[in-house]
């Protein structure tokens, strides 16, 4: 999984990565070369006295040391080049990726755990890349050369770094084993945390209401509890990893004094070799060292990336048509035939067998009782989700053949629980249409019954409004929707009980604004109140996701026991004017 | 073990040692000039310390540990060294006695191996140690952000985004950890192990060693100017990564309008910003401070030539022996790689502080009015007056203005007006959800402000107008005002809410989870739900606000039958559009522009033919003007 992201993500900093490669090498060499200058100086120029050459050498040293220096600070300005534009494309292609979701797949992650994987977990893989790139590529030149120089003092005691090596990547490899599991649990816990705390800011009036703020707490304090245990655990592996390596190198080194005194007694050796094979056991650990640097961070970024991976290799429940076929006509009708829908994982199937037809100019009313299926029938028709069976039609073409684009271009949708995105008045209308006039949105806002209280606002158009719309009132915010919709100027209009917050009078306006608006599109408005659907061409009664009656009132009133039933009940409230 | 010992006399009575602790003072200064600049940044490292060091007695142990591991592994050296001098001496011995003394070689090396063993555990356990200590600390940081939250005025809570309050937690408190874990242990190890290599150099050789000493306010000077550059990068990268946090959260929130508004690609180019910006901040942040270790290293290459050079040119001058120009120069490559150790670690640290910065500015905000009076355990009786309050979200919008009136107990207050009238603000001030401008509400005669919240709160049941349920069981959510209640209990505000009806057709029952924002429910239903919750939090007082907006007129007359009984002996209040379900209220407020125009019965205020009668009436004549 992880080395799947990286070579995918890292595939276009390659060179990137060749540069620092190249650079990481010179510049260990060049760290190596420094004791042998040394060495030289100590040889000929002290033991010769020959100043000169003491001096010559010494610049060496000093050149050697410049480039090493150059070149490790470009080494590192490549290295998190690359690892940084690995994390921006990573993080883009995650946000890519879930927008092109449908809400089915939104689901199924769930916001808050989305929301840390593209900044949390790719910022796990991302500081792998950048510590490979700065530490960790150094290591082999680091290790081979001390390898090549330590044999040339003598191979028989290279059996100690035989075995050292491979001991102690084992016993990393143990550990990182067991850190992974940890760190799935983790990121989970994670995003456990991300769930509570986003929940208790959103519903954060409910919370003070209800006076439940210490059983959040206590809520949040578990989940924070299994993340600093589950850290706690990771830490404490992971704390085994330094010195565990360290104690290996340490202990060789004694093995080598142990074994090279054997083999000097035996006249098989000199005493310089064994110092020098010391010195350069310990530039072999070092890397080692570095090693386990990286290995301290793999487990972490290994279990990121594959939950990178997953919502990557996640494709849309909705998906795009290779061939789109277009839609022509700006005057459309729709139809949906047959169409059966199921949430997945549920009993039975929210609508069953629903077959309409709309003519541009038309409006179909929908009524029914609360779960009856109508929002999911307007979502059909949007496609935010994909009927289990049956066609939704538009203009005879059926909608999963239209590109999404096309499809949602055509659509004006004023959801059931309006959602307004923080930022100015005008930025939300902007929603609706990227390039509307200030005076297309006037007649917007006009239409909706907006524009008073926009006005009133400071800055008017330019008004702060916070995330979710939760600075204006109810029905502001459902005005404002309405209004997001209307500037579209959309073909298709679906209104999802979108006047339930409008008080009577400004309901009536509305209305009143509205229906010469509408004389051009397919209309269907969902509402709960008689009195205000019909004169609709068509009105469907829906009953427990069947269709129990579709035509206009007064068809509907002969034919139709539950319509009748509904009309019934609002005359007893309203008095009879029915 | 005696070496030591002659290391602290010296450490007393030979100079060097004074310049030696003035030139760690000097390094304090050079970390100091940076940070003035950005006060803050030192300021949130202190409290960093603090909230580390609350855990005192753990932190010395610890300390203690890595002072006694870097003794330990300082001295493995020498220790292996003295087993060469003893194969060094068998070789000259060779031709007298028995050559190399294994029986003295092989304690020796026993004894390196007891002192690595010694350090392992101990660095070991001193590692093991701090991963609690900073586990417990940011479990402490997470806590205190949370209960912060409660602390909030809901305006702060509005006015952020929600996003980037979210990345503070998850976030840049996981980078805070992980800088801790990974950088303090390494370096306090490093800090250590520079001033023990320091101490060896001077019984060495005070002139080298003044020499070597020359490359640490060379290496501070370098690491404060390049760490000051990088400090702010550090700080936007955070800040960025809460940025674009927001702007994710709030695109997944809005996903589906995202969507069908065709905004995707605008949304994406936003991100793109926000990204560009991430990348460009990290990337210079990564660098710059990267940059700090090569640099360290650099220097003390430099001090390493110098030492090779002058060493070199004094032996030649015969002024030093080659045995104490080799030691010294082995002690100068020791010294290197603890001090580039360290400053990469700082290095580390400095990203943690700049999250550490969110964070403290987070739990720094205002917050709402402290909590002032005791709790009363008389019983409600639920009169409440309004007692000239003025009130406004934006001082410069005056909306409510000298508001009285009193709602005596038991009676059922409706309070209808056109939308934007500030009704649900007028509940929100019984709720004490702002605080009053102007005037006081008064409940049973005790003045809300002087209350504690909680128990105002706990006496009030209330459905707002925007519903929201939690992520959790439906028997959860409905238990959620009355965490106590009994399943036969649920069952019953269950029943009398209508919920029941529909939770029987779900597989799972009253275990169904309601996960993610629309939480599996249809609009209707979820307001079901939050009327289920507030009926069986059984409160004293009743606020409806649009309580069944969304929910079918054929159930809002059986809800309706289950609300009258509950309101009965209740002070309620009722806010509705649908004019029906607010006519046999006791009185009717009825609100324009944040001021009450009318009050009355229905009868009373219908006959007055005033604003509640237009209102009344627009209700049929509605459909005349209706959809065509
Ligand atoms: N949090 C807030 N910050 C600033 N202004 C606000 C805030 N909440 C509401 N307002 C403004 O205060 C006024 C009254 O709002 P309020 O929500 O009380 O109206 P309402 O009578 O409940 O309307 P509705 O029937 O639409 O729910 C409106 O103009 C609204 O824009
Ligand atoms: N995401 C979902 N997963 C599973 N079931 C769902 C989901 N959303 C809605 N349902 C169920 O499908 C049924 C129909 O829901 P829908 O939202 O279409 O009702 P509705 O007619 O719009 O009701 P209301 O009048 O309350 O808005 C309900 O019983 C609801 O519980
Ligand atoms: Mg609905
Ligand atoms: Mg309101």
């Amino acid at each position: 999984m992880l080395l799947h992201l990286l070579q995918e993500k890292l595939r276009p900093y390659r060179h990137l990565l060749w540069i620092v490669v190249v650079f990481q090498a010179v510049q260990s060499l060049a760290g190596l070369y420094l004791p042998t200058l040394n060495a030289r100086i100590i040889d000929r120029g002290i033991t010769q006295g020959d100043t000169n050459f003491i001096w010559r050498v010494g610049g060496l040293m000093l050149l050697t040391t410049l480039v090493q220096v150059l070149l490790s600070i470009a080494a590192i300005y490549f290295g998190s080049r690359a690892s940084m534009a690995f994390g921006r494309d990573t993080r883009s292609a995650l946000f890519h990726q879930v927008n092109s979701f449908s809400s089915r797949e939104v689901a199924h992650f769930g916001a808050p755990s989305l929301i840390t994987r593209i900044t949390n977990d790719v910022q796990q893989v991302q500081m792998l890349v950048l510590t490979t790139c700065t530490l960790l590529l150094a290591a082999p030149f680091t290790a081979i050369g001390g390898l090549v120089l330590a044999l040339q003092q003598d191979v028989n005691l290279s059996w100690i770094i035989v075995i050292a090596i491979p001991l102690v990547m084992s016993i990393l490899g143990t550990v990182v084993y067991k850190m992974v599991p940890t760190f799935r649990v983790m990121q989970v816990r994670i995003d456990r945390i991300n769930e509570i705390l986003r929940e208790q800011l959103s519903g954060i009036r409910v919370v003070r209401a209800f006076v439940r703020e210490p059983q959040e707490k206590v809520r949040f304090q578990q989940a924070n509890q299994d993340v600093a245990q589950t850290a706690l655990r990771g830490g404490r592996l992971m704390s085994l990893m330094f010195p565990t390596a360290t104690f290996i190198v340490n202990v060789s080194c004694v093995a080598v004094v142990w074994f090279g005194s054997n083999r000097i007694a035996a006249g098989q050796m000199k005493l310089g070799p064994m110092v020098a094979f010391l010195t350069y056991l310990a530039q072999i650990l070092m890397s080692v060292m570095m090693a386990t640097f990286m290995a301290a961070i793999w487990p972490r970024a290994a279990v990121s990336a594959e939950r990178i991976q997953e919502v990557l290799s996640t494709t849309s429940s909705v998906p795009i048509p290779t061939h789109p076929t277009p839609i022509t006509q700006t005057r459309v009708d729709l139809e949906l035939r047959n169409v059966d829908f199921e949430y997945p994982g549920a009993a039975s199937p929210v609508l069953h067998n629903i077959s309409f037809k709309v003519s541009a100019g038309e409006t179909l009313a929908i009524i029914g009782s609360t779960g009856s299926g109508k929002t999911t029938l307007l979502n059909l028709v949007a496609r935010l989700f994909d009927a289990t069976s049956g066609a939704v039609l538009i203009d005879g073409v059926d909608i999963t053949e239209v590109a999404p684009a096309e499809l949602w271009s055509r659509i004006g949708l004023v959801p059931q629980k309006p959602y307004l995105f923080s930022g100015t008045v005008s930025s939300n209308l902007r929603y609706g249409k990227q390039d509307a006039t200030e005076q297309e949105m006037w007649n917007a806002l006009t239409i909706a019954q907006a524009d008073s209280f926009v006005r009133e606002m400071p800055g008017a158009l330019e008004a702060v409004i916070a995330q979710g719309g939760t600075n204006v009132s109810g029905g502001q915010r459902q005005r404002l929707a309405i209004a997001r919709a209307l500037i579209r100027q959309p073909e298709i209009y679906l209104f999802d009980d979108s006047f339930s917050a409008l008080d009577l009078s400004t309901d009536a306006k509305l209305r009143a604004a509205l229906t010469p608006h509408l004389k051009d599109s397919v209309t269907l408005i969902v509402g709960q109140r008689v009195s205000t659907i019909r004169h609709a061409n068509q009105i469907l009664v829906l009953e427990d996701g069947l269709v129990v009656g579709l035509g206009n009132h007064e068809e509907l009133r002969q034919s139709c026991p539950t319509y009748e039933e509904i009309v019934l009940s609002q005359a007893l409230q309203e008095g009879d004017d029915l | 073990m005696n070496e030591p010992k002659r290391m602290n006399k010296e450490d007393q009575t030979t100079s060097p040692v004074g310049n030696v602790s003035e030139l760690r003072a000097g390094r304090m200064n050079t970390v100091g000039v940076p940070a003035e600049k950005s006060k803050n940044f030192l300021q949130s490292a202190k409290r960093l310390t603090r909230l580390i060091s609350d855990e005192s007695i753990l932190v010395i142990l610890i300390f203690l540990m890595a002072v006694a591991s870097v003794a330990l592994v300082v001295s493995g050296p020498r220790i292996l060294g003295h087993a060469t001098d003893i194969v060094f001496q068998g070789l000259l011995n060779r031709d007298g006695t028995d050559g190399i003394d294994f029986a003295r070689l092989h304690r020796t090396l026993a004894f390196a191996i007891g002192v690595y063993t010694a350090s392992y555990v101990l660095a070991y356990g001193q590692a093991f140690l701090l991963a609690g200590v900073v586990q417990r600390t940011m479990f402490k940081l997470r806590q205190d952000i949370e209960s912060k939250i409660h602390r909030l005025p809901l305006s702060y809570i509005d006015r952020h985004s929600r996003g980037d309050l979210l990345s503070r937690v998850t976030n840049d408190v996981d980078n805070i950890s992980q800088s801790l874990q990974q950088s303090l242990s390494q370096l306090v190890t490093s800090m250590l192990t520079i001033f023990g290599v320091l101490l060896m150099m001077f019984i060495v050789s005070p002139i080298l060693a003044l020499v070597a000493l020359t490359v640490i306010p060379l290496t501070l000077l370098t690491m404060g100017q390049i760490a000051q550059r990088s400090r702010a990068k550090f700080i936007s990268q955070w800040r960025y990564t809460g940025q674009l946090n927001g702007l994710i959260e709030e695109a997944f929130t809005g996903h589906a309008i995202v969507k069908v508004f065709g905004r995707q690609q605008e949304v994406e180019e936003r991100f793109t910003t926000i990204n560009n910006e991430l990348f460009e901040t990290a990337n210079s942040a990564q660098f710059m401070s990267g940059s700090i270790q090569p640099a360290t290293m650099f220097i003390g290459n430099l001090n390493y030539v110098a030492i090779a050079v002058i060493g070199g040119l004094r032996v030649a001058s015969g002024s030093m022996s080659l045995g104490d120009v080799q030691a010294f120069i082995q002690y100068s490559r020791q010294f290197t790689h603890p001090m580039t150790q360290a400053a990469s670690m700082m290095n580390v640290l400095q990203s943690g502080v700049a999250s550490a910065e969110r964070v403290f500015e987070l739990l720094d905000a205002e917050e709402q009015i402290t909590e002032s009076g005791v709790a009363d355990s008389a019983v409600t009786q639920g009169q409440i007056e309004f007692d000239n309050v003025s009130f406004s979200y934006d001082p410069q919008r005056p909306l409510i203005t000298n508001l009285s009136f009193i709602a005596e107990p038991g009676t059922t207050v409706a309070i209808v007006g056109p939308t934007g009238a500030g009704k649900t603000t007028l509940v929100n001030l019984v709720m004490r959800f702002y605080e009053l401008n102007e005037g006081r509400i008064v409940l049973d005669g005790r003045n809300i402000a002087e209350m504690p919240r909680s128990e105002l709160r706990s006496k009030i049941g209330m459905v707002l107008q925007d519903t929201w349920l939690f992520n959790g069981t439906i028997r959860e959510n409905i238990a959620y005002g009355n965490p106590d209640a009994t399943d036969e209990q649920i069952r019953a505000a269950a029943k009398a809410t209508f919920v029941d009806r529909f939770v029987h057709s779900l597989p799972d029952g009253y275990d169904t989870i309601l996960s993610g924002d629309d939480g599996a429910v249809s609009a209707g239903e979820k307001q079901l739900l939050t009327i289920a919750r507030a009926f069986l939090a059984d409160p004293a007082i009743l606020i409806l606000d649009e309580a069944t907006s969304s929910v079918d007129t054929r159930t809002e007359v059986l809800i309706q039958k289950a609300m009258g009984a509950l309101r009965q002996k209740r002070t309620s209040f009722v806010i509705a559009h649908r004019l029906s379900t607010i006519q046999d209220a006791d009185i009717i407020l009825v609100m324009e522009n944040g001021a009450i125009v009318e009050t009355g019965s229905h009868v009373e205020l219908l006959a007055a033919r005033g604003a509640y009668d237009r209102l009344y009436q627009s209700q049929f004549t509605a459909p005349v003007i209706d959809l065509v």
